[in-house]
C-alpha cells in the first residue's frame, strides 16, 4: 500500500478530519457564535468537492483505481455521486440552519452527525468489498438513528428513532448473514474476487442464491422498498423536518451505489435472479407508495410514501444490468434527491416559530401569501409527478426505457399507470396552493441565503428539464455508456 | 466576446427583455418596460448589423454552430444551433430593425392602454421567436420558432381580450394555422423519416439521393417522394404566410393593435413561410411539380386578394389584403425558382408595408380609433408627416421606378416571364394584372384618407363612444415617437431597392444559402440585361407593368378625386362581382358550412357521450373511487406497532426465499 493509493481516499480523509475538527471546535465556540460551525461545514463540503474533482487517477487514463488492498474504489460513478452528495448536503445545511434556529435546536451535533453520515455515504459509494460496504452502512445508519432523535424533548422523535434502530439492526443482521454466506460460497470479501469466483463455478449454487436474498433484503431496507419500507413514514413524520430533509436526500445516493456495487460488480452473474427479485420489489413499491400517499393528510407522510414509489423507479433502472440502465437509475436518484430537498425545504419555510407545517392544509392559498414560493413548490411538485419539461419527467422516462430494455413490459406499464395515480396527490398540493383560501395571513419570511437556495432549487427543476442533456450525459458516461 | 456569444446574445436579449417587461412589471414600471424592451431589441439590431457588416465587408464565412444538444433519442440529435449565412443575416437585420421601429412607435400608439407592459413583453418575445426561427440550423428549432411566433401572434391578435371579435379572430388565426402546421409537421416527419436527421446541412446534402424515389399515396397514383415532402412543407408555409385557401385568418388578425399588424402580420412573421421555402430551396429544386404548385397558389393569392382589397372600407383591411397579394408575389417568385427575388421582395415589402401600417395607425389614433375610410378624408393638412410617408409607402408598394418596391416587384415579373414552368403563363398574367390592381387600391386608400374633403365631424360633446363619423377632438399630427419610426422606415422604402438589387439578385450574394438548378435559373437572363439600377428604371418605362401601374393611378385619381359617384355606379351595375368580392369569395361561409359546423357537432357529440359519459364518468371517477378505496385500506397496514413492521420484513424475506430457494 503506497501513498498514491491512499490519496484516492483524500475526500474521505478530509471529511473525517473536518468532522473531528468541528466536534472539537464546538468546545471553544460560544453558543451565539455557532454560525461559524455552519460556515466550517460548508467549507468542508466545498473543499471536499474540489478534492474530488481533482481526482488525478483519471489523468493516468484509468477508468477506476483501488486502494487499501482493493477494498476501496475511485471511479467516475463514485465521483459524480459524491459531488452531488456535497452539493445537496450544502442545500440541506442552508435549509436546516433556518429550521434549527427557529426551533432552538441549533447545535453542533447536527453538523457532526451529518458529516459522519456523509462519510459513511462516501465510503458506501466507494466500497469495493463486503467489509467496506458494511462499515459505510453502519456509519451512516448509526448517525441517522441519533439524528432522528435529535429533538430530545419530542416523544414522536424518540419513538421513531427507536423503531428505526430496531428495524435497522434487523436489516443489518440480515445483510451480514447474506454476506457471510457469499463469503462462504466464494471465499472472498472483495467484490472483484467474488465476481471471479462466481463465474468460475458451474451452475447456480443454492448457497449463493440464499445469500443474495439476504443481501437484497438488506438493500431493500436501506432504500425503503416495499415490504421493507415500514420505517419510512414513521421516521419521516417523527424526525424534525431538518433531519427528514437529510435522510430523504443524502443516504439514497449511497443506497443506489451500494446496489450497483453489490449486485453488478459482485454478483453480476446472478443477474437473472436479482432482476426478478428487484422487479417484484419495484412494482410493489410503485403501487403501494403511490396508493398510500393518496390517503395522507400529513405532507411529511405523503412525501414518505412518494419516496417509496421513487425508490421503486430507481430499482427499475437497475433491472437491465446495462450501462444505460445504471445511468438512468443514477440520474433518477440525483434528481430525486434534489426534488426531495426542495420539497422539505418548502416545509421548513412554512414552519412558523415552533410549529412544523406538516399538514397539507398548511399549503392552502400559498399563492396568495407569496406567489414566488408557490411557484417554486409547484415546479417541485410538477417535477415529482413527472410532468414533461420538468426534470422529473426525464428521470421517469429513462428508467421506464430501461425497464423496456430489460424486456419487462408489464413493469413499464404498471409504472406508467401508477405515475398517473401518483400525479393526483402531487397536483393536489398545487390545487391547495392556488385555488384554496389561506388558513393564515401571516407573512412568510426567510433569510437571504435560504431564499436564494430555494429559488435555485425550484428553478433547477425547470432548468435541468429544459436542458436535460448535460446531466443525463454525465450520468451515462459515468458508466461508460 | 466570441462570435458565438454575440450570436447567442442576438436572440437572448429580446427574450430577457420580454421576461423583465412581463414578469417584473411592478418593479420596472411602465417606462422601465419600454426601455428594457427597446434596449434589448436595439442592441440585438446593432449586433445583427455588425454581423452583416462582417459578412459584406470582411468576408466572414458562413457559420454553422451547434450551441446545445438538447436530447439524443433513437440516434437523432435534437439541437439548438445557428446557421448564419447571408440569408439569415439579412432576415435578422430586417426583423430587428422593423421590430425596433415598432417598439418605439408603440410608446405613442399604446400610451393609454392598460396592457402597455404586457404588450412590450409580447413583442419582445416575438422578436426572440422570430430570430430563433431564422437563425436555426435544423428543423426542430425551426419548428420551435414557427410555433412560438404563432403563439405570440395569437396572443397579440386577441390582445384586447374583452372584445368578442378579437377573441374570435385570435381563435381563427390559431385554428387555420393548425391546418398549415399539420402539413408542416408531416413534412418535417417525412424529412426525418427519409434522411434520419433534422440538421439542414445533412438533409440538403442527402437530398439529391432521394430525387428518384416514388411513393404511392393513393392507389394508382405514383408520387415523387420529394414532391410529397415539399408540398407538406409548403402547406405549413401557406398557413403562416396566408396563401389561399389558408389566407382567411390574416384579414381578421387586424383586430390586434396596429403595431402588431405592422410587425407580425405584414413585415416579419407572415414572411416566415417565404423564408422557409427559400431556405429549403435545395429540396424544392428537386421537384418541379411542387414548385408549380407553389407558383399557382401564389398567383391565385396575388391577384385574387388584391381584388378584394378594392372593395374594403376598413383602412387596415385594405392594407391586409394588399399584404396577402404581395405575399402571393413572393410565393410566385419562389415557384419559378427565383428565390432571391422572393427574399428581396420580402425585404423591401417589410419596410414599406410596415411604413403603411404604421401610417394607418397614426391616422387611427388621430381619429380616435376610427378605421373606416368612409369617415376620413382631407387629413393631409393636419398630418403632413404621416401623409408624406404614406405617399412614399404607396409609391414603393405600387412599384414606382426608383422606389424599393419597383426593383423587387419588376424582378419577380421578369423572372416569371422567363420561366417555362408548367402554368407559368397563368402566373405571369396574374402578377401583371396584379400591378394594376395594386396601384388602384393603393391610391384609393391614399385619396380616401388624406385627400378630398373631411367626411368626419368634430363634436366636443360627443361623449366616450361617439357614433361613426364623429370625433371628439380635431385630428392632429401624432407625437414624435410615432412619426420618427415613419420617417426611419420611409428611408429604406425609397433607397433599399436601388442599393441592394445588384448584390442580392444578380451578384449571387445569397448563393451560399439558396441553390438553383441550372435549368431553373430564370434570373440568369435578367442578370445579363442588368446594367445597374438606373438603367433598369429607365428601361421599365417602356414596359407593361409601368403602364398598368399608371392606368391604376389614373383610374383611381379619376374615380376618387373627380367622380366619386362612379364608384357607386359600378357597385350598382356589377352587383354580382361586387358581392363576390365584398364577401371575399365566400371562403369564410364555405369553411363555416363545410368544416366548422360539422366539427362543432362532432366535438359536442364526443364531449357529451365519450368524454362526460365514458371517460369522466367511468374511467376517471371510477378509477379515482377505486384508488381512494385501495388507499384507505393500505393505510391501515401502517399500524405504528414495531412488531407489525418487523413482521412485515420477516414475511417479505420469507416470501422471497420461498420463491427463489424453495421453488
Amino acid at each position: 500500500m503506497n501513498t498514491t493509493n491512499m490519496l484516492l481516499a483524500a475526500p474521505e480523509f478530509w471529511v473525517l478530519i473536518m468532522a473531528c475538527v468541528i466536534l472539537i471546535a464546538d468546545l471553544f465556540i460560544r453558543e451565539e457564535r455557532r454560525g461559524i460551525i455552519h460556515m466550517m461545514a460548508m467549507i468542508t463540503l466545498v473543499f471536499a468537492a474540489i478534492i474530488t474533482v481533482r481526482g488525478d487517477y483519471l489523468s493516468e487514463g484509468l477508468r477506476s483505481a483501488t486502494a487499501f488492498n482493493g477494498s476501496f474504489i475511485r471511479d467516475p460513478m463514485g465521483d459524480v455521486l459524491k459531488l452531488f452528495s456535497f452539493f445537496i448536503l450544502g442545500i440541506v445545511y442552508v435549509y436546516a440552519k433556518f429550521y434549527l434556529r427557529q426551533f432552538r435546536m441549533f447545535r453542533t451535533d447536527f453538523y457532526t452527525l451529518t458529516l459522519f453520515a456523509l462519510l459513511g455515504v462516501m465510503l458506501l459509494i466507494s466500497a469495493n468489498s463486503l467489509v467496506t460496504i458494511y462499515l459505510g452502512l453502519e456509519l451512516t445508519s448509526l448517525s441517522t438513528y441519533a439524528l432522528v432523535a435529535f429533538d430530545r424533548e419530542s416523544k414522536r422523535g424518540s419513538e421513531a428513532a427507536m423503531k428505526y434502530f430496531v428495524l435497522g439492526s434487523m436489516a443489518s443482521g440480515m445483510l451480514l448473514y447474506g454476506m457471510s454466506m457469499i463469503y462462504g460460497a466464494t471465499g472472498s470479501m472483495d467484490l472483484a474476487d467474488i465476481s471471479v469466483a462466481i463465474s468460475n463455478q458451474d451452475g447456480d449454487s443454492m448457497i449463493l442464491v440464499f445469500g443474495l436474498v439476504f443481501l437484497v433484503v438488506g438493500l431493500a431496507f436501506k432504500l425503503g422498498v416495499v415490504p421493507f419500507h415500514m420505517w419510512i413514514p414513521d421516521v419521516y413524520e417523527g424526525a424534525p423536518a431538518a433531519v427528514t430533509l437529510f435522510i430523504s436526500a443524502i443516504p439514497k445516493m449511497a443506497g443506489f451505489a451500494m446496489a450497483y456495487r453489490l449486485l453488478y460488480t459482485g454478483l453480476g452473474d446472478l443477474h437473472t435472479d436479482w432482476q426478478q427479485m428487484l422487479s417484484i420489489l419495484a412494482v410493489l413499491s410503485i403501487v403501494l407508495g403511490n396508493l398510500a400517499a393518496i390517503a395522507q393528510t400529513n405532507i411529511k407522510r405523503m412525501l414518505a410514501y412518494s419516496t417509496i414509489s421513487h425508490m421503486g423507479f430507481i430499482l427499475m433502472g437497475l433491472l437491465p444490468g446495462t450501462a444505460d440502465g445504471f445511468g438512468a437509475s443514477m440520474y433518477y436518484v440525483i434528481v430525486y434527491s434534489l426534488m426531495s430537498a426542495g420539497a422539505f425545504g418548502m416545509i421548513i419555510l412554512l414552519s412558523a416559530r415552533g410549529v412544523e407545517a406538516e399538514q397539507l392544509d398548511d399549503f392552502k392559498g400559498l399563492n396568495q401569501r407569496n406567489g414566488w414560493y408557490a411557484a417554486i413548490m409547484a415546479m417541485i411538485m410538477f417535477s415529482m409527478a413527472g410532468v414533461p419539461v420538468f426534470v422529473g419527467f426525464f428521470a421517469k422516462w429513462l428508467v421506464i426505457k430501461a425497464a423496456l430494455d430489460a424486456g419487462l413490459l408489464w413493469l413499464a406499464i404498471s409504472a406508467v399507470i401508477f405515475s398517473v395515480v401518483g400525479a393526483f396527490y402531487y397536483l393536489r398540493v398545487i390545487k391547495l396552493m392556488y385555488f384554496d383560501e389561506p388558513l393564515t395571513e401571516s407573512p412568510i419570511d426567510a433569510p437571504v441565503d435560504f431564499n436564494a437556495v430555494i429559488s435555485l432549487n425550484g428553478l433547477l427543476m425547470l432548468g435541468l428539464g429544459v436542458f436535460s442533456g448535460s446531466l443525463i450525459a454525465v450520468c451515462m458516461s459515468a458508466f461508460g455508456a | 466576446m466570441s462570435l458565438k456569444t454575440i450570436l447567442l446574445l442576438i436572440p437572448l436579449l429580446p427574450l430577457a427583455a420580454a421576461a423583465i417587461a412581463g414578469l417584473l412589471r411592478k418593479q420596472v414600471g411602465r417606462a422601465g418596460s419600454h426601455w428594457v424592451a427597446i434596449l434589448g431589441v436595439g442592441v440585438s439590431f446593432l449586433l445583427s448589423a455588425w454581423v452583416l457588416y462582417q459578412q459584406i465587408f470582411l468576408g466572414m464565412e458562413t457559420q454553422n454552430i451547434t450551441i446545445y444538444t438538447w436530447m439524443i433519442s433513437g440516434g437523432v440529435h435534437f439541437e439548438v444551433g445557428f446557421l448564419i449565412d447571408h440569408l439569415t443575416t439579412l432576415m435578422m437585420t430586417v426583423v430587428t430593425f422593423v421590430s425596433l421601429m415598432v417598439h418605439i412607435y408603440t410608446i405613442g400608439y399604446m400610451a393609454t392602454d392598460p396592457g402597455y407592459q404586457r404588450f412590450f413583453s409580447y413583442i419582445a418575445l416575438f422578436t426572440f421567436s422570430m430570430l430563433m426561427l431564422v437563425m436555426s440550423n435544423n428543423f426542430m428549432q425551426l419548428f420551435f420558432g414557427w410555433e412560438a411566433v404563432g403563439l405570440v401572434s395569437y396572443l397579440l391578435i386577441g390582445f384586447w381580450f374583452d372584445r368578442e371579435s378579437a377573441i374570435y379572430a385570435g381563435l381563427k388565426a390559431f385554428l387555420v394555422n393548425r391546418v398549415g402546421d399539420f402539413g408542416f409537421l408531416l413534412g418535417i416527419a417525412a424529412v426525418l423519416y427519409s434522411f434520419g436527421s433534422l440538421d439542414y446541412a445533412t438533409v440538403f446534402a442527402a437530398a439529391p439521393g432521394i430525387a428518384g424515389k416514388t411513393v404511392t399515396l393513393i392507389p394508382g397514383m405514383e408520387w415523387q417522394w420529394i414532391t410529397v415532402i415539399c408540398i407538406c412543407l409548403f402547406i405549413g408555409a401557406m398557413g403562416k404566410s396566408a396563401q389561399a385557401p389558408l389566407h382567411v385568418w390574416l384579414p381578421d388578425s387586424m383586430e390586434g393593435p396596429t403595431p402588431i399588424s405592422a410587425l407580425i402580420h405584414a413585415a416579419t412573421m407572415v414572411t416566415a413561410g417565404i423564408f422557409m421555402v427559400a431556405r429549403m430551396s435545395p429540396l424544392f429544386e428537386l421537384s418541379d411539380a411542387a414548385l408549380s404548385f407553389v407558383m399557382l397558389i401564389g398567383a391565385v393569392t396575388a391577384l385574387g386578394m388584391g381584388l378584394v382589397g378594392i372593395v374594403q372600407n376598413d383602412i387596415k383591411r385594405v392594407i391586409a389584403y394588399s399584404t396577402l397579394s404581395q405575399l402571393g408575389y413572393m410565393t410566385v417568385a419562389l415557384g419559378v425558382s427565383a428565390y432571391s427575388a422572393a427574399i428581396f421582395h420580402l425585404m423591401t415589402h417589410a419596410f414599406f408595408k410596415a411604413l403603411l401600417f404604421l401610417g394607418a395607425g397614426s391616422v387611427i389614433i388621430a381619429l380616435h380609433h376610427q378605421q373606416d375610410m368612409r369617415y376620413m378624408g382631407g387629413l393631409r393638412k393636419q398630418m403632413p408627416i404621416t401623409w408624406i410617408t404614406a405617399w412614399v409607402g404607396t409609391l414603393a408598394l405600387i412599384g414606382f421606378p426608383f422606389m424599393s418596391g419597383f426593383y423587387s416587384k419588376d424582378s419577380i415579373i421578369e423572372a416569371v416571364a422567363e420561366s417555362s414552368r408548367w402554368g407559368s403563363e397563368v402566373a405571369y398574367w396574374s402578377v401583371l394584372l396584379g400591378v394594376l390592381i395594386t396601384s388602384f387600391y393603393s391610391f384609393r386608400l391614399l385619396y380616401l384618407t388624406f385627400h378630398g374633403q373631411p367626411r368626419y365631424r368634430v363634436d366636443v360633446g360627443a361623449g366616450e363612444h361617439p357614433p361613426d363619423g364623429v370625433v371628439q377632438h380635431a385630428p392632429h399630427e401624432s407625437p414624435w415617437v410615432v412619426t420618427v419610426p415613419l420617417i426611419l422606415l420611409a428611408i429604406p422604402s425609397i433607397v433599399i431597392g436601388y442599393l441592394l438589387i445588384g448584390p442580392v439578385l444578380f451578384e449571387g450574394w445569397l448563393s451560399d444559402a439558396i441553390s438553383v438548378l441550372p435549368h431553373n435559373n430564370v434570373l440568369e437572363h435578367a442578370a445579363e440585361n442588368f446594367h445597374g439600377p438606373v438603367a433598369m428604371a429607365k428601361h421599365a418605362i417602356g414596359t407593361a407593368p409601368f403602364w398598368l401601374m399608371i392606368t391604376g393611378f389614373v383610374l383611381a385619381t379619376f374615380i376618387y378625386q373627380f367622380r366619386p359617384a362612379l364608384a357607386d355606379f359600378f357597385k350598382q351595375k356589377l352587383p354580382g362581382i361586387y358581392r363576390l368580392l365584398e364577401n371575399k369569395y365566400y371562403f369564410d361561409e364555405l369553411y363555416q358550412k363545410l368544416f366548422i359546423s360539422r366539427s362543432v357537432r362532432i366535438g359536442r357529440g364526443l364531449w357529451k357521450k365519450v368524454d362526460a359519459g365514458v371517460i369522466d364518468g367511468g374511467l376517471v371517477n371510477g378509477s379515482a373511487r377505486l384508488m381512494g378505496n385501495l388507499a384507505a385500506r393500505i393505510r391501515v397496514w401502517q399500524s405504528g406497532y414495531l412488531f407489525h413492521y418487523a413482521f412485515a420484513m420477516i414475511a417479505g424475506l420469507i416470501g422471497i426465499l420461498a420463491i427463489w430457494v424453495v421453488l
